[in-house]
């Protein structure tokens, strides 16, 4: 036995006072940019849950527009201004939260749910049925994927829910990828054979052998995913073809604002320009987080 | 072999294992591996059977395919009466019940997402219609027959020590209570203080069950202790087969007394004069001609280099494949 | 002592983890002579491993010397920089692992990794490098060494990488070599081949020898003097065969009847309860205490110190001190 097996085995033999010590979440917690990065997601969907309530305007958030308010720059009434509609932007953006983050998460749970189980069935049996599943895959792969998404919300037509599947439908390939990878070195454990010698049968094996054995490197893959998601969101909506107006959304938003910012009204575009950039790099670093976390090398042990 | 039919458990005929494997350049040529050549061998009811052989004998993939986790080429895996490799799955599948394997790597066979609990339910959940609180009850049971307790009933194999993993694959392995179990090193990844707990455990459990085992290892000292017959493998073949103390007193196959010799003793005075074996290994995939031993035999003859030997009886249940044994 | 070529007085290293300090090495003494072959020997978690890097200064991360000294052939080891320890490394002291396999780059030939290391040492320059090489792998039992120079390590089995490591390792004549379970990853007749070069050598070259490892047989084999090791300290020490016949500790004791023997068949091995403390804050007092059959109030309290058990051999127990307890 080496030094750092040693020390590695004492980490698991440790119960700390809530958390156990050397454990994922024990290490999560210790660094510190992943926890601001999740604090800040943490009030975005507070903000995103109680929108209604935490501004004057909801119904401008809503869309209704107050046309004597038109254009009007970041004031104490108004700490982001007003749109071209006279909006509230700030109410229009708390409601964009919740577009934004529930596309994100809709997305990557689409398209692990699709792509997950494909990839373990394909690692796990192999033979023409890796093949079958492992060369679809490659047709999806083979799309330039914000290319795909466009096709395919515009032929689906323009809203929210085909916009969320016409991005699911490009991720999940790599999903597939992923977990196929883990189901072939997983495959060759003692625990599966283990498993064949009781008599388990197969999609039993998956289900409960291989299955939860890839959730760590999902959920890493997922989270810095949930960013990259909410990013193309924002994209096919700039382009009109995710959530329409009068939905509050910060794509559309962007949108809307670019006509006027030569003109001086720089504060349409920009608020929700910056949002997208802060949530986005929210989501990366936390992906980050949990990826360092998860990882026992990453760990500093022996 | 003084073994009645009736007697016998387990029987082995001809069993023939072959592995493909490329050359390990891209594109290179596919080599097919010989693991089994025409093996065959009883397996008494009651007794433990040990087999020993170095890397590459073949005596891993000889416990899995007596369990069908491998499907040989050819022979006949007969188990109480019937060819388990011929029967189709669904036919199979309750006879798992009857015989079981132990690995050799506890951390490695006990999937490391499943707590003790669910490790040592999975064959009862399977084969049973046991559910929740019974389940848990027999399970506990089970525990405390190797040693361990209630305690451990939420821990996670990282949790346990090795010793104490190993229980666990012992507690999952006889939740059925098979006849027949597969002892795949079991003790070889574990510190000699706790080898000497399983191994008084195995015994044990043998006696109040009236189990079979199968005892693979390349560890001497460990499989003479508990074995009553002993098959020494190389290259595929079984060179010499014996009861244990036979094995050790009068050990016939040139290979045999080599292994022996080999073998380190904790005796600081034994005479070390020992047999060292010329060369290296053969590779598994291109065997040597005649027998496969005799590129290493410090006995070797001309008629090694072209003929494999047959099987010649030594004594009482001992039999070897040498031509030095050939009294023609 | 003038005879003893290295010393190792009073080590204790600790590896800080996040969850507390390891203590894996707790006040090891012990001296090897010039031409010696020593034993150090103890199960998983004794600290064995980690004594032998820290002679080096190659304990990994997050592990420290926080006390004790180390001195070779006069030189105080641990005061030097880690230049000076550089030029020692490989040149006066050696060292040779379990796996060959990480110690022999994959992508370089046998030539291409022996020569630098010969010529870093200056040990010969120009042709006479080659010429040198090939004689080492000639003295190490490689066959046709002139063109195994060429070979690449994954092209050679298990034991001739072996051998490969053990010649670049004496390629500079070092004083002292430090084996680390050089044979635990080897078949048992490649063992034997090995260990047999390892002694030979050692004669040939008047090279001293620290051999670590967990298997008693090699011990009792190849050694003269051992230590035993019993998480992190020093149990018992002395000449090989006073150890092994009479040996004075509890767990050397329990550690030699655990083994099993060809007496011991059918009987159960006596085995010794419990398992190995963490080194994670350790209890005061003997740290086998809470396993050992013959534990009094004093073990619990106190540390033993080393008592003189017989000519050269001691034994850190309490059984033997004259006040506290009888004499076993």
């Amino acid at each position: 036995m080496t030094t750092s097996t040693i020390v590695q085995r004492w980490f698991g033999d440790r119960i700390g006072p809530r958390v156990e010590a050397g454990s994922t979440v024990w290490f999560f917690r210790r660094d510190r940019l992943a926890m601001v990065s999740l604090i800040f997601i943490a009030l975005l969907v507070l903000v995103a849950v109680f929108a209604p309530y935490l501004t004057p305007y909801a119904n401008e958030g809503l869309g209704d527009p107050n046309l004597a308010n038109k254009f009007l720059s970041p004031s104490v009434e108004h700490p982001f201004g007003t749109d071209s509609l006279g909006r509230d932007i700030a109410a229009r953006m708390m409601f964009g939260t919740r577009t934004s983050l529930s596309i994100g998460l809709l997305v990557v749970v689409v398209a692990v749910l699709i792509g997950a189980p494909l990839g373990a069935v394909a690692g796990y049996f192999g033979g023409w049925v890796d093949e079958v599943i492992m060369r679809v895959t490659d047709v999806f792969l083979a799309f330039p994927p914000l290319l795909l998404a466009i096709a395919i919300a515009a032929a689906l037509g323009p809203n929210f829910v085909n916009a969320m599947l016409a991005i699911a439908l490009t991720w999940w390939p790599w999903y597939t990828r992923l977990v196929r990878a883990q189901a072939l070195s997983l495959r060759e454990r003692s625990f599966i054979e283990a498993a064949h010698g009781i008599g388990v049968k197969n999609l039993t094996i998956i289900w409960r052998h291989i299955l939860p054995n890839v959730l760590t490197p999902v959920l890493v893959q997922a989270t810095l995913d949930i960013g990259s998601a909410i990013l193309t969101g924002a994209g096919l909506s700039f382009i009109g073809l995710g959530t329409q107006p009068p939905t509050a959304d910060w794509g559309v938003m962007i949108n809307e604002g670019r006509l006027y910012v030569l003109a001086g009204r720089w504060w349409i575009a920009t608020f929700s320009g910056l949002a997208i950039f802060l949530t986005t790099l929210a989501f990366n670093l936390l992906g980050d987080g949990v990826r360092d976390a998860a990882d026992p090398r990453t760990r500093g042990g022996g | 072999m003084s073994t009645t039919r009736e007697s016998v458990l387990v029987e082995v005929k001809n069993l023939t294992m072959e592995f493909a494997r490329r050359d390990g350049q891209l594109g290179g040529q596919e080599q097919r591996i010989r693991a089994l050549d025409n093996v065959s061998l009883d397996v008494v009811r009651g007794e433990t059977l040990g087999v020993v052989g170095e890397s590459g004998c073949g005596k891993t993939t000889l416990g899995r395919c007596l369990l069908r986790l491998l499907t040989p080429v050819a022979g006949e895996v007969i188990f109480d009466g019937r060819d388990i490799l011929a029967l189709s799955l669904s036919s199979l599948r309750p006879l798992r019940r009857e015989m079981q394997m132990v690995f050799q790597n506890p951390f490695s066979s006990l999937n490391p997402r499943m707590n003790v609990l669910n490790l040592v339910a999975e064959p009862l959940r399977t084969h049973t219609e046991l559910r929740r609180e019974e389940l848990a009850g027999r399970v506990e049971e089970l525990l405390v027959e190797v040693g361990l307790s209630s305690e451990h009933l939420k821990r996670f194999p990282h949790q346990l020590s090795g010793g104490q993993a190993q229980r666990v694959a012992l507690a999952r392995a006889l939740a059925l209570n098979p006849r027949f179990l597969v002892l795949d090193e079991p003790t070889s990844a574990l510190d000699v203080s706790v080898q000497a707990q399983i191994i008084n455990l195995l015994l044990e459990l043998q006696r109040r069950h009236g189990l079979t085992y199968l005892f693979i290892s390349h560890d001497l000292g460990v499989v003479q202790h508990i074995s009553d017959r002993i098959a020494v493998m190389y290259l595929g073949q079984i060179v010499e087969m014996a009861a244990s103390e036979d094995i050790f007193s009068s050990p016939q196959h040139p290979y045999t007394q080599a292994l022996l010799s080999s073998t380190p003793v904790p005796d600081p005075d034994r005479d070390r004069k020992r047999i060292i074996l010329a060369g290296v290994v053969p590779s598994p995939a291109n065997p040597p001609p005649g027998c496969r031993f005799h590129t290493r035999c410090p006995h070797v003859m001309d008629i090694c280099h072209t003929e494999e030997p047959k099987v010649y009886p030594v004594g009482e249940g001992h039999w070897a494949t040498c031509h030095l044994l050939d009294t023609a | 002592m003038d005879q003893s070529l290295l010393t190792v007085d009073n080590l204790h290293v600790r590896f800080r983890t996040p969850i507390g300090d390891v203590h894996a090495v707790r006040g090891v003494s012990f001296s090897i002579d010039r031409g010696q072959v020593l034993g150090l020997v103890g199960e998983t978690g004794c600290g064995k491993s980690v004594t032998g890097r820290s002679i080096l200064g190659l304990v990994p991360h997050p592990g420290e010397i926080t006390e004790g000294h180390i001195t070779f052939d006069g030189q105080n080891l641990l005061g030097l920089s880690e230049r000076e320890m550089h030029q020692v490394r490989g040149e006066r002291i050696a060292m040779i692992f379990q796996d060959p396999a990480t110690a022999l780059n994959p992508v370089f030939t046998i030539g291409q990794q022996i020569i630098p290391v010969m010529k870093h040492h200056g040990v010969a320059a120009g042709a006479e490098l080659k010429q040198r090489a090939i004689r080492l792998l000639d003295d190490v039992g490689l066959p046709d060494p002139a063109s195994m120079m060429d070979v690449y390590p994954h092209q050679l089995s298990g034991g001739m990488q072996q051998r490969a490591m053990i010649a670049m390792a004496l390629s500079s004549d070092p004083q002292l070599l430090i084996a680390d379970e050089p044979t635990t990853a080897l078949d048992v007749t490649i063992q034997a081949q090995i260990l047999d070069l390892l002694i030979s050598l050692q004669r040939s070259h008047n090279i001293s020898v620290l051999l670590i490892t967990h298997n008693l047989g090699i011990i009792a084999e190849t050694c003269q003097r051992v230590v035993v090791l019993y998480a992190g300290q020093v149990a018992e020490q002395g000449e090989v065969r006073s150890i092994f016949h009479q040996p004075q500790h509890p767990y050397t004791q329990g550690l030699l009847a655990a083994l099993p023997n060809p007496g011991s068949r059918g009987s159960d091995l006596k085995m010794i309860g419990g398992f190995v403390p963490s080194g994670l804050d350790p209890e005061p007092g003997c740290a086998f205490a809470p396993r050992c059959e013959f534990a009094m109030d004093v073990c619990t309290r106190r540390q033993p110190p080393l008592y003189e058990v017989g000519p050269g051999q001691r034994a850190a127990c309490f059984l033997h001190d004259e006040a506290e307890g009888q004499e076993a």
